[in-house]
């Protein structure tokens, strides 16, 4: 794709925390990444899993976990998220690839459930409170991500920042670069017709289940860069909605779109914050523009775009 | 090696009582055209399922150059040098026709698990992806949307697919199906030229290219063979006359 555009995109995530409110950007950069990772899983191998949220909270969770009762230093806390998430992607994934379709998506919400029930009552994941107060900690034992600059006037968390902004960048280059690998065409293969991939010798389940951890690890980095931004690992990390609010974003950005995520991550979360003073109408007003856009754009807004640049995006 | 490159024993498959295929013994001989012909619903679609393990045999089984088949996967199958084409078109629509052909050759290279690599790699591919999408007159067409081909040029770049996995047997269903009158000979020419140095197994209800390619025909009916040998005598069989060829060629 352009290079341009990617350094334009670049330069303003390396400004943003001087434009708008850094809590702010970080969470829709930890949105974005997990609906980047959602939409490797049902733009790319066509599977639609309605059980995201166990990925994201549960390391969300796990690395709350191990940073405030275990003492670890934040990039192992997400390092440890990230690895719980994969391995959870695989149990799930090893059950619910030998289904198809709607029951491939009931699969991956039923077991999701399961996490959220254990999630609820473990305890070491604080119940109804969730995990709070999750130090930031220091940066290899050494950069206090906590450290808050002022710019403006305004208390700025720099360093926690440019460090979330990295994974960022380094999550979403693992699914850029899985989109355009010689596994990714596998999976598009599949996507487009599962039987003619099968009769060409691909073990298609071997790929499915790959792409599933994949989707799930870095479903998972995406929760557990937000439970260091948040200091709070809660039950709404798990919780079904977010599951569906991932599907959302990704639908209303384009799937299989590699920036379409991004923008649905953004519209969606924009639109939570801007809207936050009309209460629960939000839930209203974003599913009427859920409904419109689906109406208008099928192909979500980064589709459109690229079929009327006659470009993939 | 054998004579036969493939041999079924007794195979058979039934669907809740109803018996789909029944007791089939087919012998393939290496390096022949053989065809499958019977009235719709003879059960062919079937055996080339059971064939590739898209459906599972209930009873008898498959040999593969003298070794038993019959419990290995459909990939595996494919692994082993048989590759089938389908009925309808089986190409991937929202791809271009290089990539289609392009994914059949990457298999053998190794690196179709490896995400972490740029798909760049594949590039070294090129040169064999448009010989082959030459072979069937396709090359003019390499970057176009699959999906927007006519269907005469989807069914030439399914072949040219399954080709270039180098197939030691090839399973055509119905190859010709849905064709106009120029597309059915372009595409006999194209089974008759790369029969050579393998073995074609083939769904076809069009008798004049069953005529002009098959060197030994089998027919169906009922899910049980009715008859088998070279064209001119199966077609004279009046078993087979009545059954099937009746109404076309009485």
């Amino acid at each position: 794709m352009n290079k341009i555009l990617w350094k334009i995109l670049v330069i303003l995530g390396l400004a943003a925390p001087f434009i708008v409110y850094p809590v702010f950007m970080m969470k829709l950069l930890c949105f974005a990444l997990f609906a980047s990772a959602f939409n490797l899983l049902l733009g790319y191998a066509g599977l639609l899993s309605f059980g995201h949220a166990a990925f994201f909270g549960g390391a969300s969770y796990v690395t709350g976990y191990l940073v405030k009762n275990s003492g670890l230093t934040p990039e192992l806390g997400i390092l440890g998220g990230t690895l719980f998430a994969a391995l959870l992607g695989y149990l799930v994934g090893s059950l619910a690839i030998r289904r198809q379709g709607i029951y491939f998506a009931m699969v991956t919400l039923a077991l999701a459930q399961i996490v959220y029930f254990i999630a609820l009552k473990a305890p070491f994941t604080g119940g109804e409170d969730g995990l709070q107060g999750i130090p930031r900690g220091r940066l290899f034992g050494m950069l206090d991500l906590g450290q808050i600059y002022s710019i403006g006037g305004s208390p700025v968390a720099l360093n926690l920042y440019y460090f979330i902004f990295a994974l960022f960048c380094l999550g979403f280059w693992i699914i850029y670069r899985t989109i355009n690998s010689p596994f990714g065409q596998v999976l598009k293969a599949i996507r487009e017709n599962e039987p003619r991939a099968v009769s060409l010798g691909y073990k298609v389940e071997r790929f499915k289940l790959m792409a599933f951890v994949i989707s799930a690890a870095l479903a998972g980095m995406a929760g557990s860069m937000k439970s260091l931004v948040f200091q709070l690992a809660s039950l709404t990390d798990v919780s079904w909605h977010t599951s569906g609010e991932v599907v959302l974003m990704t639908l209303l950005g384009g799937v299989g779109t590699v920036l379409g995520p991004l923008v649905g991550a953004f519209t969606v979360v924009t639109l939570q914050s801007e809207l936050s003073s009309v209460g629960s109408w939000i839930t209203v007003i974003i599913g009427v523009t859920f409904v419109v856009c689906v109406l208008l754009f099928r192909r979500g807004f980064v589709g459109e775009l690229g079929r009327l640049l006659k470009k993939s995006l | 090696m054998s004579d036969h490159i493939l041999e079924t024993k007794n195979l058979s498959k039934e669907f809740k009582g109803f018996t789909a295929v029944s007791a089939v013994n087919l012998q393939i001989r290496r390096g022949h055209i053989h065809a499958l012909i019977g009235p719709n619903g003879a059960g062919k679609t079937t055996v080339f399922n059971l064939l590739t393990k898209f459906i599972t045999p209930t009873s008898g089984s498959i040999h593969y150059n003298g070794t038993d088949i019959t419990g290995e996967k459909s990939a595996d199958i494919a692994l082993r040098g048989i590759v089938r084409s389908f009925q309808i078109s089986a190409v991937f629509p929202n791809l271009t026709p290089r990539e289609n052909v392009r994914l059949a050759l990457q298999r053998p290279l190794g690196i179709s698990y490896h995400f972490w690599k740029s798909d760049v790699i594949l590039q070294q591919l090129n040169g064999r992806v448009m010989e082959l999408l030459e072979d069937v007159g396709l090359a003019d067409y390499a970057d176009e949307i699959t999906g927007e081909l006519a269907y005469g040029r989807k069914r030439a770049l399914e072949i040219a697919t399954t080709l270039a996995l180098d197939p030691e047997l090839m399973l055509l269903d119905e190859p010709t199906q849905g064709m106009g009158v120029e597309d059915v000979d372009k595409i006999t020419a194209l089974v008759k030229k790369v029969s050579a140095n393998r073995t074609i197994l083939m769904v076809e209800h069009n008798l004049k290219v069953v005529a002009t390619l098959a060197d030994r025909i089998t027919v169906l009916q009922r899910g049980a063979i009715l008859a088998e040998g070279p064209y001119a005598e199966v077609s004279q069989d009046p078993l087979v006359l009545e059954a099937y060829m009746g109404s076309t060629h009485a």
